[in-house]
């Protein structure tokens, strides 16, 4: 029945390619709708059904050409109650690499959405409008992004027909943004000069710019390097779940299952548990059944260890010599995302990794104004949408590291242990890395046993 | 019926820029992973939905490699519309009997028979999927339920999380749906409650196929092309059976096609295709410029916000 594929029937078989995450921000003002639907259409993500809901929905509402803006359109709920509730996810594909696009909605709860969307990208793009430059706004997208520690950020300078396509009015945008991202430690920023409406520079190189040399937005999502070594990382082993068959074959097989969360792990490799701080050596990885000798983030994998040790989800393997001190202190920035404000006192539950315990907010040194990242001292309670600084106290010893050096191993959440709300989300140590002066260890060991 | 094609090239060192790169696969295939083992860990009765699809079969297969040596630590649930392509039931009991897993069924026909339920004038049974779901999942206590769901299906599926939480009725309300930051899922819920999973938010439908083509996975044959006697409805092509097609008017005649989704018989199409190998199915999906909700699905045809609504009552 089945017949051996033709030559030009392999070549239309996409190959593997590589994921790239990546997060949007800006406002509807500035276009976004527009250049996310035009990354769409362009790249010819949109079908044809979709397409033709598109434009007859246009039609509908007394609209000529297709609102490409309406390919993002949200649901129900959200465009009869006029709220937007949430990051969307968008998928598409070119030949050289696989999209994620974490769509965030740019109005009233922009600061928790866009901290969601770009919590789990390796790009930003932040939209602003020609004719208004760098504004509050962009100021603030651009601190979530350098907050999050999102390693590129692509600045979008959208609307250029409508400043007639002047190169100095791009420049000097593009200088103003380049400068505030790197004093907020942004490590990489790239400038394109766009119209989403006309496509100008999103997928096609535009006719009207001869005088930008760069890439388009699309040509640069498809060719900028965002793996990083992680052989330069410390490995990070967080537990999730034990597994021991007890069966005829496998009577003694203990494997922990876990993704490699920062870091490479090797076999032979001598490695502490924590907690508890036992030792012991890695006897060998099978990354889903298949055995090698290093595992490496972000790789889901099961690893062996000599010794049979009390080891359980919730533990983290590490290497003895990059080990991370356990601490119940913990200094950290935070973004409150839930309409119920938290207030020092609050007692809440912390997810780390694979772990969760039991925490107090001991204090909220301070808010953080995010358009000039002005701090605000003592504060009574940090609100939806607020950045702020938090001092917890947890119930048991963790392994955190500062999310400046590890995103994984170094964020947490805050949960209601009433009604399990996700209320807060976490990152421990300083928040900007060029921004701040002191580079003291914001988590300090502390073994002092204390209980609720 | 399936053919196993040559593994597309996996990455280890040396293949990408720093030696440690993943291909896109090779990423959605450890998130999964990850999540399968996070509901694993945390939870105290999980099960999979598994409908015999394409989806399901590759959640399976995504639990099977997170678990071995050992057993996974999860049974199946099928809700049966009694609408069943005879290949996919045939599947479903083979691939239960070989992995020694345990199978819960919910029975659309038994609620029917019991005057529960009601058939509805079109003959769609996929609506009165919803209430035997909801039921086999509070009389088994089950408090994860993992769903082959992607975002990229549907509209309202967009803004899913991967753990999404449902009320004691089953029910969807998108403003109690928690931020998803991180790789940290957060799965508390209240007794009663319980947490939909969807491991496969972040796959599209070619890297589902190009998976199966990747892992030399088994499907149904009626996923590959095939002959066989359909009739049109609704521009859809569908299969004679017991369900009640063709009525009146609907001549019936034999085409080579094959099935880009698998569900009840009364609401999946079947799309012309020559495709009856895996590599010729993902050159066609490639190349295909209609979703394969909107070419194969009656269903998600009756308004704009069909699934959302469905989505809301409790449906997967």
């Amino acid at each position: 029945m089945s017949t051996p594929a033709s030559a030009e029937e392999r070549d239309a078989v996409p190959a593997e390619t590589e994921l790239l995450r990546f997060a949007t921000a800006g406002s509807v003002d500035d276009g976004k709708s527009t250049l996310v639907g035009r990354l769409l259409h362009d790249s010819k993500s949109v079908l044809a059904d979709q397409l033709e809901a598109v434009e007859s929905a246009s039609r509908n509402r007394g609209q000529e050409a297709p609102d490409l803006a309406l390919l993002t359109d949200g649901l129900r709920a959200e465009r009869e109650q006029g709220i937007t509730i949430d990051v969307a996810y968008r998928y598409f594909a070119t030949p050289r690499r696989r999209f994620v696009l974490a769509d965030t909605p740019g109005h009233v709860q922009y600061t928790r959405n866009m901290v969601t969307g770009a919590s789990t990208a390796e790009l930003a793009v932040v939209l602003v409008d020609a004719r208004n430059g760098v504004v509050e706004q962009t100021r603030r997208h651009a601190a979530v992004a350098a907050l999050l520690r999102v390693p590129h950020v692509v600045l979008a300078v959208n609307k250029m027909d409508l400043v007639d396509y002047a190169e100095p009015v791009f420049a000097s945008i593009a200088e103003e943004f380049t400068a505030y991202a790197a004093s907020l430690g942004v490590p990489e920023t790239t400038a394109v000069p766009i119209s989403a409406l006309e496509g100008d520079n999103v997928v096609v190189p535009s006719a009207h710019m001869d005088w930008y040399g760069g890439p388009t937005v699309l040509e640069h999502l498809e060719t900028v390097r965002v793996d990083r070594d992680p052989s330069d990382d410390p490995a990070r082993f967080p537990v999730q779940y034990v597994i021991r068959p007890q069966t005829a074959e496998h009577p003694d097989y203990r494997g922990y299952a876990g993704q490699v969360a920062s870091g490479v792990l090797r076999t032979g490799q001598r490695v502490a548990v924590l907690p508890s701080g036992r030792t012991s050596t890695v006897a060998g990885i099978d990354v889903l059944g298949r055995e090698v000798d290093e595992a490496w983030a972000p790789q889901s994998v099961t690893v062996r260890l000599e010794d049979e040790l009390d080891v359980s989800r919730g533990d983290m393997i590490v290497p003895v010599e990059a080990a991370v001190s356990a601490v119940q202190d913990v200094e950290a920035t935070v973004c409150h995302l839930h309409d119920e404000p938290l207030r020092p006192g609050d007692r809440v539950l912390l997810k780390h990794t694979t772990r969760t315990v039991k925490a107090l907010v001991k204090q909220i040194p301070s808010r953080l104004t995010l358009d000039d990242l002005s701090p605000h001292p003592e504060p009574e309670a940090l609100e939806a949408n607020d950045i702020g600084r938090v001092v917890l106290r947890t119930s048991e010893p963790l392994p955190l590291d500062p999310y400046a050096d590890s995103r994984r191993t170094g964020s947490f959440l805050l949960i209601d242990p009433a009604d399990g709300t996700t209320r807060t989300a976490g990152m421990a140590g300083d928040p900007f890395a060029g921004a701040a002066g002191d580079t003291s260890p914001s988590v300090q060991r502390d073994d002092d046993g204390w209980d609720f | 019926m399936t053919t196993a094609t040559t593994p597309l090239e996996s990455s280890g060192p040396g293949a990408g820029g720093s030696g440690y790169a993943l291909t896109h696969l090779e990423a959605l295939e450890s998130e999964a992973v990850h999540i399968f083992r996070e509901v694993a860990g945390e939870f105290e009765r999980p099960v999979i939905l598994f409908s015999g699809g394409k989806d399901s079969i590759v959640m399976l297969h995504l639990a099977l490699k997170a678990f071995r040596p050992a057993a996974v630590p999860f049974g199946l649930l099928h809700v049966d519309t009694g609408h069943n392509f005879p290949e996919v039931l045939e599947y479903r009991d083979r691939t239960v009997a070989r992995h020694g897993l345990r199978l819960h069924v919910a029975s659309v026909q038994e609620y029917l028979d019991r005057g529960e339920l009601k058939e509805r004038p079109d003959g769609t049974r996929n609506p009165l999927q919803t209430r035997p779901l909801l039921d086999a999942i509070a009389q088994n206590r089950f408090d994860a339920v993992f769903g082959g769901g992607r975002r990229d299906e549907e509209k309202a599926r967009a803004k899913e999380r991967v753990f999404s939480l449902r009320d004691e009725f089953g029910g969807w309300d998108p403003r109690r749906q928690r931020p998803e930051l991180w790789q940290l899922y957060n799965g508390r819920h209240a007794p009663g409650e319980h947490v939909r999973v969807f491991p496969l938010s972040n796959w599209t439908e070619l890297d589902v196929w190009q998976y199966i083509a990747r892992e030399g996975i088994e499907l149904p044959a009626i996923y590959y092309a095939h002959e066989r006697e359909v009739f049109a409805r609704s521009g859809m092509w569908l299969a004679p059976g017991e369900w009640g097609g063709p009525k009146e008017g609907e001549p019936a005649e034999r085409r080579r096609v094959r099935y880009r989704t698998v569900g009840d018989m009364s609401c999946t199409g079947a799309v012309d295709s020559d495709a009856d190998t895996l590599d010729k199915v993902i050159a066609e999906i490639a190349a295909s410029r209609l979703t394969e909700r909107g070419a194969t699905r009656a269903d998600d045809k009756l308004s704009e916000a069909a699934m959302e609504d469905r989505k809301r009552e409790g449906y997967f």
